[in-house]
């Protein structure tokens, strides 16, 4: 495989660019230029990246604290990257809405992080975790951001244990890899199921030392609800003071946005409560393209709902799967008996009768779609769930296939199983109740990840000038989906290396002139989110923000999740689009705007994940193919799995806002390969 | 533009710095753990000196006055017990002042008391530290003015001997009685006290250690308070008696 | 099931707050803590009353953001965050009395919120280990001992939540802190600022208004994360040698 790549020189493309034939959107969009990236480099891949540091301009030391840079979030990728400009000297001002930067919700990263130290002399190296990223990515990644991520992500090991993070050890007191899902090579650095906490408390704490420091002031309980661009360049936000109401402008050279995921936008997923949308939509509402909106990573081990009262779900290791096997009842009249009463001849091992090669190992997007149909047969597992069906009716349906650990309790021995997977089985009993040692567990796919977000060049920056974001919120360097403990390592690199050495490119031509809250810009956005809460305070409806967000979550689960067809999702915009319209009209939010006022927040966030939502599933419908996390129906092999089009979709779709009651633009920019060759993803 | 929010007026936003640390609360901690393992000797030797009273007059009495002239001629007589009493004075001081420094510190930090609060890990004997503590300094007065500075015979009796002191006192119920809720107290005291000055000059840093050290809390109550309170019960029932 | 809730309502850190009864019906066993309270908002909501705010944000257990005192135990009755804790572990008709953390270095925002900035400022003052980004060295160029490092991850576990304060009858943070001191004073990266960092981090934790250690447990009891008591006893430790060491 990889072998065969190292005679592409990384100087002649491999691929041409794409050519769309279908138009499933056709009506629902309107066609926009081509993009295309201008900074992104050229030459020998392994070359561009120490090539682009060295030309991109310098500031020089004295000159830095002139100059400001607002960041929001406080991710890995927020907390790091204010760490690191706040040592070279820059002001940084830090957003967050928790009440401490320490709880972003990297916090709940369990596996690992993934770096190509080759600890393990299994012949890793910095050009297989590229291969690997690019084609677990279904080669709807740029490569040159792969490469550049695999490059660094030997240095982001060293950052963290110099910053104290206690990854496990060996005996010698060298570091433990493990090895994750989808590669060959044990390249994963973890600290037990606590990965994501150990490196976030790792950035936090560098952060907070230049709280100290002074270089950076952190801004906590602060939502962004705008950005302003002032002059053809972002130059602050407006933020909501969600303590007192205090609507506040603050102004900068230049903006970052570290916002996290979407995808709440399901209502039920396992991000945490707050995480939204809000910061990028309102970006892109001012003209930042959002690109592949639609691609989703949906999770097939989490903790499946118990009832219409669920506020989020929980991601179970993915490592069991190993060692548990997935089963439902042949016959749907067994569903609700014990399961310890179903003889093994009344059982459906589905994933080992459908793909007998990879049995239980088989893809997450595979695993899950397999699981989902099983339950729409009537053949899931668990207590019956309230659910509105594509045909808008109320239906009850179980939603949990079983993952029964029986087999592997019997072959290892329960004390072996326990110390493997102590704590999730524990996790798992807290939630549920049920003794997995004696009851099989029950899982469903959730909404893990989006790979999805903000357009951004080779540099972070979005097509706003100065406007850059990095981590989950941009679209990233995962194409159409992600590896495990891929997210960690995207958030850091970003954070720590890249954006620090490309952000400085464009600083070196501040500071931009003094603006101050008269500027007109700054006065209109202050206007419009005044009047945007103005607005939620007096709509005085007769619904709950969240019976809206459940209900949109409904609505694109169903529609936008994990398999997509073309019909589903233009009923889907027209179940949005009317949801829209009632919630402008009927929303009911109490309480004062000059306060904590945690339905205020909410609704904000609402409005926004409804436009979004639609937005998906245009975006969805435009991409006649399957991808990574997006499955289109209409575009499988006999077997059921994904099959991509390359010929008329290797390219990133970056939407265009256009306007309130206009159609969304989209302009493509072409994946062209040069250091590696395209396949089509197989699981014989 | 905005400053830096603190929505209350009692967190503060600076950081402190160049503070000793000797200046901090648990250097006070210290203060008492030291004052307080001075203490934990001393009532062990007292203790032990105590039991002398099983062997009579003659010899309680030679052992009261074997006190005042320990290290004579070198140090005047009462000599050696005067430096005792200052370093017990001195510890007194110390501890009683950290003592008070600390609660009223907690009182500080906890203005609003919840309307329900259960009680997890934590012994009798540890919630009791402040009133206890209160309760033993309150007798310490008493029994200085009982055996040492006063000395009060409540039989009437002579008060220039030690072992006649002792049983006539010890003869009378409610003395006994207010001696034992006493080492009662002394006894609760000494053993969250111990295993706290253990933990506060950290010496407990793993479970095992931890562990031993409130068993140490345990045996130290209990020879302590147990033997202080054989006197006087078998003074009271007859056992020692002129 | 159903039950009596009797709610701390505050509107905002400055005005008097007062105990409020609600009784909520239709809890499943299966809600977690807080879906029960999101069960009794939408109620209010829908009846014209203000929800009742309170902080959660991951409700996975990790984050640390949620922070309910529940019957008088931080986190109620199980060893685990408030979203971890299910209503299976109440029956019908029980009368559950929340309220918020109580400290003076943690007051009151609104209802159940409170304000738990003074947990930063103390790693601010020293909680870190000062290495620049870049300047890392190669990773296995320093070896750690396998014990030490797990000690170290063990009491890094801490979310920051603050249980430990609300538990403790002096308004200690000292469980916080000594998780702190010990996770980054058991790593060979963390030994140049050792001492330094528990004299500037103590220094702050009092200067926050945080009450003295009495060693009474009750903080280790309440620790969703199990930090154990001896991270105190590390923490006076050290304290101790930066007082002999002149800090």
């Amino acid at each position: 495989m990889a072998a065969g790549t190292h005679y592409l020189s990384g100087l002649t493309a491999t691929n041409g660019p794409a050519v769309q034939t279908s138009d499933d959107a056709e009506g629902f969009y309107v066609l926009g230029d081509k993009l295309v990236d201008e900074k992104t480099p050229t030459g020998p891949i392994a070359e561009r990246w120490t090539t682009r540091k060295f030309e991109n301009r310098l500031v020089n030391p004295a000159n830095r604290r002139k100059l400001s840079v607002i960041i929001v979030g406080t991710g890995l990728a927020g907390g790091a990257a204010a760490a690191t400009l706040g040592e070279a000297g820059y002001n940084v001002k830090s957003f967050c809405y928790q009440d401490s930067p320490r709880r972003a919700h990297s916090i709940a990263a369990q596996g690992g992080i993934n770096a190509s130290k080759n600890y393990k002399e299994d012949g890793d190296s910095v050009y297989r975790l590229f291969y690997d990223t690019v084609k677990g990515g279904d080669y709807r990644s740029r490569e040159s951001n792969v490469y550049r991520l695999a490059e660094v992500s030997a240095n982001i090991i060293d950052q963290c244990v110099a910053q104290g993070v206690p990854f496990a050890r060996e005996y010698g007191g060298l570091l433990d890899n493990r090895s994750f899902g989808g590669v060959q090579v044990s390249r994963t650095f973890y600290a037990r199921g606590q990965t994501g906490q150990q490196l976030l408390l790792g950035a936090y704490q560098a952060m907070e030392r230049q709280v100290a420091a002074g270089t950076v002031e952190q801004f906590t309980r602060h939502e962004m609800l705008d950005v302003i661009i002032a002059d053809g360049r972002a130059r602050g936000i407006i933020a909501r003071d969600m303590v007192t109401g205090e609507i506040e402008t603050h102004l900068a050279d230049a903006v970052v946005l570290a916002t996290g995921g979407y995808g709440n936008v399901y209502f039920l997923s396992t991000n945490a409560m707050g995480s939204n949308v809000t910061a990028a939509w309102r970006a892109h509402r001012k003209g930042a393209y959002m690109a592949n909106p639609a691609y989703t990573q949906i999770h097939p081990t989490c903790i499946p709902v118990t009832g219409a009262h669920q506020s989020k779900l929980t991601l179970m290791s993915e490592s069991l799967r190993n060692d548990g096997r997935v089963w439902v009842p042949k016959n749907a009249a067994d569903c609700e008996k014990d399961p310890r009463e179903i003889p093994e001849a009344d059982r459906d091992y589905f994933l080992e009768r459908i793909y007998p090669s990879f049995g239980n190992l088989v893809p997450r997007d595979i695993a899950s779609r397999a699981a989902k149909y099983m339950c729409d047969e009537g053949r899931g597992v668990g207590p019956q769930i309230e659910e509105t069906g594509p045909d808008g009716e109320k239906r009850l349906v179980r939603r949990g296939v079983y993952l029964d650990l029986t087999d592997a309790i019997r072959r290892m021995g329960r004390e072996k199983v326990e110390e493997k997977y102590d704590n999730l089985l524990d996790m798992y009993e807290r939630i549920t109740g049920e003794n997995p040692y004696e009851l099989p567990m029950r899982i469903y796919p959730a909404v893990h990840y989006v790979m999805g977000g903000l357009w951004v060049d080779y540099e972070l920056q979005t097509n706003v000038t100065g406007l850059f974001c990095a981590g989950e919120a941009n679209f990233s360097d995962h194409g159409a989906n992600r590896l495990g403990a891929s997210a960690l390592m995207q958030g850091l690199s970003d954070g720590y290396f890249v954006l620090p050495n490309t952000i400085r490119d464009y600083l070196a031509d501040g500071p931009f002139p003094v603006i101050d809250e008269t500027h007109p810009a700054v006065v209109e956005a202050q206007q419009a989110v005044q009047e945007r809460i103005n607005r939620f305070m007096t709509i005085n409806g007769r619904r709950s923000v969240d019976s809206f967000h459940k209900q949109l979550g409904q609505i694109m689960w169903e529609y936008c999740g994990m398999e997509r067809t073309k019909e589903g999702l233009i009923k889907a915009i027209g179940l949005i689009r009317d949801l829209k319209k009632e919630f402008w009209s009927n929303v009911k939010v109490l309480g004062s705007a000059d306060s904590l006022n945690q339905d205020l927040e909410k609704a904000g966030r609402v409005a926004d994940f409804i436009e979004l939502g639609e937005l998906m599933c245009i975006d969805a419908l435009n991409r006649r193919e399957s991808c990574g996390g997006h499955f289109r129906a209409e575009s499988q092999t006999e077997d059921g799995e994904a099959l991509r089009h390359d010929e008329e979709f290797a390219y990133v779709a970056a939407w265009e806002w256009g306007g309130d009651d206009g159609a969304p633009v989209l302009h493509k920019e072409d994946l062209i390969y040069t250091a590696i060759e395209m396949k089509q993803r197989s699981y014989k | 533009m905005s400053p830096r929010v603190s929505c209350c007026a009692v967190a503060t936003t600076e950081l402190v710095k160049g503070v000793r640390t000797t200046r901090s609360t648990i250097a006070l901690k210290l203060l008492m753990a030291i004052s307080g393992i001075v203490f934990i000797l001393f009532v062990l030797v007292h203790m032990y000196g105590n039991l002398k009273a099983f062997s009579g007059h003659d010899a309680y009495n030679e052992y009261a006055e074997h006190i005042r002239t320990v290290g004579t001629p070198i140090l005047p007589r009462t000599g050696a017990l005067w430096v005792l009493r200052v370093v017990l004075i001195v510890s007194l001081v110390a501890h009683v002042a950290s003592a008070a420094a600390l609660w009223k510190r907690a009182n500080r930090a906890r203005p609003v008391n919840y309307q329900v609060k259960r009680n997890l890990s934590s012994s009798l004997s540890s919630r009791t530290m402040r009133w206890g503590g209160l309760t033993l300094l309150v007798f310490i007065i008493w029994h200085l003015i009982n055996f040492t500075i006063g000395k009060v015979n409540v039989s009437g009796g002579a008060t220039n001997d030690p072992y006649n002191l002792l049983v006539d006192s010890f003869d009378t119920w409610w003395l006994t009685v207010i001696y034992l809720v006493a080492m009662l107290a002394l006894g609760l005291h000494l053993h969250h006290g111990t295993f706290s000055s253990l933990q506060t000059l950290g010496y407990t840093n793993t479970a095992s250690s931890r562990q031993r050290a409130r068993v140490a809390g345990w045996v130290v109550a209990i020879v302590i308070a147990g033997g202080f309170s054989l006197v006087p019960l078998f003074t009271l029932f007859g056992v020692i008696t002129k | 099931m159903k039950l009596t809730l009797k709610i701390w309502r505050q509107a905002n850190a400055s005005a008097a707050g007062a105990m409020h009864t609600y009784e909520l019906d239709g809890v499943s066993t299966d809600m977690s803590f807080l879906e029960m309270l999101d069960l009794l908002n939408e109620q209010l909501v829908t009846s014209g009353e203000e929800p009742v705010a309170f902080d959660s944000d991951c409700r996975e257990g990790i984050c640390g953001m949620c922070s309910l005192m529940i019957n008088g135990q931080a986190h109620g009755p199980e060893v685990t965050t408030t979203c971890q804790l299910h209503m299976r572990s109440f029956n019908d008709g029980d009368v559950i009395t929340i309220e918020p953390w109580r400290a003076s270095s943690f007051p009151v925002v609104k209802d159940l919120v409170v304000d738990r900035s003074a947990f930063d400022r103390i790693i601010q003052n020293g909680g870190y280990i000062s290495a620049n980004t870049g300047a890392a060295p190669e990773a296995n160029s320093v070896p750690a001992p396998r014990d030490k490092a797990m000690r170290a991850f063990n009491v890094a576990t801490c979310i920051g939540c603050g249980a430990c304060v609300a538990a403790c009858p002096n308004g200690s943070a000292s469980l916080f802190l000594g998780a702190k001191i010990t996770h980054l004073g058991e790593l060979p990266q963390g030994q140049p600022e050792r001492y330094s960092r528990v004299a500037s981090m103590v220094a702050q934790h009092d200067h926050e208004g945080f009450g003295g250690c009495t060693n009474i447990g009750e903080c280790a009891a309440a620790c969703p994360k199990e930090i154990p008591l001896d991270v105190i006893s590390q923490l006076n430790k050290d304290l101790r040698s930066a007082i002999k060491q002149g800090y």
